[in-house]
């Protein structure tokens, strides 16, 4: 327990250095929400007034802090182009990118780790060999490409989904879903390779130490062996890809948001970065952050339950 | 053994679901099919910038909103402005008082009548508005708003400007709604319904629109926002859009004859090679003049759009008729020895160097850069291209004038000369080239203060002239502009400045 809080606190901290970082970041960068919004009607005077409207006069630090106490208090503060709490522009956003996650997710547990078992039960049969010239080549397309090629396949020649159109959950949820299951498709097909190749590495590495040898000895099975004790030591390295990929994944995955028109956080924080709202890209951020931050925690603490060993040193 | 029957099972149970909810998805386009006609889905790459009138800023959301807000005065295709909230008007002979007869029964979209009042209060609005594009910041000239009776406003200017008729066009929207943002309320064919940002905005017809031959024949109209340029021609094919307008001709060739109308059109604005004229060596006239006799205009378009776009020679695109110069376009024509002997006059004979830079959101301007490049090196001149953000382009190059050369289009917020002519003033707070012409500012001066129309016309004209014979900047095109209809709809047209009128778009058959 004392370990939670411990991290909790070390969380806090890091969110802080991170928008820090933000904020001095975009105080850099040339351009700022007046020069958005004005645009090609921006005269020297106009763009004053409008500074002075919007409090971006105020120093660096003083709109840190005026940041940082919003944030604190549970206030992300307003976005400069919307005219909307970030809180409700983020709200719609981050399920979308959500729900596109845990599906990805699903699909990469559910082609990852079953075919990790049978290429390891099975190395160096003809089925792995395929199966891993297969991987190889579907590691090394990047989502987009596959993105691509999935909507012209499905999309355009065999018409099983309308590119670009995609349907909120609120409107249909069928419609939604059916739509969803593409750009997961996308998103999943190159870790979950990954999860396959290194779970059957994995496999063969712990297959060869002397633990195995002595389950062997006592009279078990190979899948008996392979899912009573070689599994639970195989599975702790792909944990870890997993749980980084979780991440990654929740983080949203641009490309794929871009490739597909789906309107989740990763769209959202590039229009708004070009935008320079920084409330938004701030609280996006923040969001990111937390996400890796507590999913690192949760594989930490699965470890722990997996591994005693690691809970002690 | 178990392992080999569960991992098929679980491969065959995913296959399934897939196909499943993908024949879900099959008979989800089947239902739309038969409502089509109902609803028109255009998409735009960028989502609009605000909804209120006071706010917009971007020609891209200008455009849309022409169909929510109508004002005193109304655009038509041939750039006529039409009375429209007004039934009359009258400018005093001194150019100074714009006074008003309101039309009778014109209805905002929350059944409510406009009046005299609510007039008043748009145009005070936007006198005070800290933001917006050069349409609300045009109405800082404003004196005073007097509302004569119920039917009757005058609008009292500072100084006498008779093209200001054309900022007329701005809407009006009613006193009693605050933020028009959250609650967009004006009197145009289309009625705001909702709005997702960075998704969509939809809109519904009218149905009490005070122009009973203006009103709108399609019930829903939804604008998508649709960031990926490169997915356009799938999504039109694919049936996620119905039409785009400033399509990437890339994405047309992927679209079927059958299927879409290509309307082509400009894009009213004119495309340039706009030199910061405080700039060495761009403070020299004869250095401006090679460049502008260095260029193949004809090579640009073909290069960059296949021949298509009409070239300019001054600040003004050839749909702006009124003002047009066509001779303008040949004050220069290529001479690669005439350049040569300018440069070499300027004392530049071996040539030099200097950065254009360009908006990475704009390709055609990036790709029409990159032929001037090669252009350019034809007399020794070293051109390199730097591709910049949009709102660092604004920030850096824009308004912090803090750059060489640039490629970019100038558009018209409303339809009269000013609009494309004041910026050019040495002290003008738009003059991002920094144009000092002290035989320009006398001329526009005079134009601007003139209020016979034909002397006035003659006077703008020679502004261009000046522009034109100063090569202020490399003019070189208003660009092409492909607009892209599916087959199901009908009717669209092309106005001569950023509107796209949705309420002339009708069911094909």
């Amino acid at each position: 327990m004392r370990y939670v809080f411990k991290k909790c606190g070390t969380m806090l901290l890091t969110l802080i250095v991170v928008s820090l970082c933000l904020f001095i970041a975009f105080w850099l960068i040339s351009g700022d929400p007046a020069t958005h919004i004005l645009g090609t009607g921006a005269t020297p005077e106009r763009l004053q007034a409008l500074r002075e409207e919007l409090g971006l006069n105020a120093p660096l630090f003083v709109r840190y802090f005026r940041w940082l106490k919003g944030f604190l208090t549970g206030d992300l503060g307003t976005s400069y182009v919307y005219s909307l709490p970030v809180r409700d522009l983020l709200a719609s956003k981050i399920p979308v990118t959500f729900f596109l996650a845990v599906f990805s997710f699903v699909l990469v547990c559910l082609i990852g780790i079953p075919l990790g078992l049978y290429t390891g039960r099975h190395a160096g049969g003809r089925a792995d060999k395929i199966i891993m010239v297969c991987n190889q080549v579907i590691m090394s397309i990047p989502p987009f490409f596959s993105g691509i090629l999935i909507s012209w396949v499905f999309g355009m020649i065999l018409h099983l989904f309308a590119p670009g159109g995609y349907v909120p959950f609120s409107k249909s949820a069928p419609a939604f879903f059916s739509y969803m299951i593409f750009p997961a498709i996308a998103i999943a097909l190159p870790r979950a390779a990954m999860t396959a190749k290194l779970l059957r590495g994995s496999i063969l590495e712990e297959a060869g130490k002397d633990y195995t040898r002595t389950a062997y000895s006592r009279g078990n099975t190979v899948n008996g062996v392979l899912f009573h004790h070689v599994f639970k030591n195989a599975f702790l390295p792909v944990l870890t890809f997993l749980g980084m990929s979780l991440a990654n994944m929740l983080a949203g995955s641009l490309v794929v948001e871009r490739v597909f028109n789906i309107p989740g956080m990763s769209n959202t924080l590039l229009t708004s970065i070009g935008n320079r709202d920084y409330p938004v890209v701030l609280a996006a951020v923040m969001w990111i952050a937390f996400v890796i931050i507590v999913i690192n925690l949760a594989v930490d603490l699965l470890y722990r339950v997996l591994d005693p060993r690691t809970a002690q040193e | 053994m178990k392992a080999r029957r569960v991992i098929p099972a679980v491969i065959a149970t995913g296959l399934f679901v897939t196909v499943l909810s993908a024949c879900g998805g099959k008979q989800n386009n089947a239902t739309q099919d038969a409502a089509a006609t109902d609803t028109l889905t255009i998409g735009m790459t960028q989502d609009l910038d605000s909804m209120d009138p006071a706010k917009a800023e971007s020609a891209g959301t200008r455009e849309v909103l022409f169909n929510v807000y109508d004002g005193l005065m109304k655009p038509d295709t041939d750039g006529n402005l039409n009375p429209a909230v007004a039934s009359e008007y009258v400018i005093s002979p001194d150019g100074k008082t714009y006074s008003f007869t309101l039309r009778k029964g014109v209805k905002f979209h929350d059944g409510t009548n406009v009046t005299a009042q609510d007039v008043k209060f748009s145009i005070e609005r936007y006198k005070n508005s800290t933001t917006g594009g050069s349409l609300v910041s045009a109405f800082a000239a404003v004196e005073k708003v007097d509302i004569v009776d119920e039917t009757h406003v005058d609008v009292v200017l500072q100084a006498p400007d008779t093209d200001f008729l054309a900022y007329f066009t701005i809407g009006i929207t009613p006193a009693s709604v605050e933020d028009l943002d959250a609650n967009p309320v004006g009197c145009g064919p289309y009625k705001y319904v909702s709005r997702t940002p960075l998704e969509n905005v939809t809109f519904e017809k009218f149905d009490d629109y005070w122009d009973e031959a203006g009103r709108a024949h399609i019930q829903n109209v939804v604008y998508k926002v649709t960031t990926n340029t490169d997915a356009i021609g799938m999504e039109l094919a694919g049936g996620s859009l119905d039409m785009f307008y400033r399509t990437p001709e890339a994405q047309l060739s992927q679209l079927s004859e059958e299927e879409f109308t290509i309307y082509e059109g400009t894009m009213n604005l004119v495309q340039a090679l706009y030199l910061n004229n405080a700039k060495a060596p761009f403070d020299d006239v004869r250095v401006r003049q090679a460049l502008c006799y260095c260029i193949d205009k004809g090579q640009i378009k073909e290069l960059v759009s296949g021949g298509k776009g009409e070239e300019v020679g001054s600040s003004m695109y050839p749909s702006f008729g009124k003002y047009f110069v066509p001779e303008l376009n040949d004050t220069y024509k290529t001479d690669i020895e005439k350049a040569k002997a300018l440069l070499a006059e300027a004392g530049l004979s071996g040539g030099f160097t200097f950065t254009i830079h360009v908006s990475s959101a704009h390709p055609q301007h990036i790709e029409t850069a990159q032929v001037l490049k090669e252009q350019f090196a034809q007399i020794g001149v070293t051109a390199n291209i730097q591709q910049i953000e949009w709102n660092t382009w604004l920030s850096d190059v824009y308004t912090g004038r803090n750059y060489e050369a640039t490629v970019v289009g100038v558009d018209a917020s409303a339809l009269n000369a000013p609009s494309m002519l004041s910026r050019f003033q040495s002290d003008a707070g738009n003059n991002f080239v920094n144009f000092n012409s002290a035989a320009y500012d006398e001329t526009y001066q005079k134009a601007s203060a003139s209020v016979d129309d034909a002397e006035k016309t003659a006077l703008y004209k020679d502004c261009l002239t000046i522009l034109s014979e100063e090569a202020a900047s490399v003019y070189i095109q208003d660009l092409p502009s492909f607009v892209v209809l599916n087959k199901k709809f009908t009717g669209y047209e092309f106005y001569p400045l950023y509107a796209q009128n949705i309420a002339l778009i009708r069911p094909a058959e």
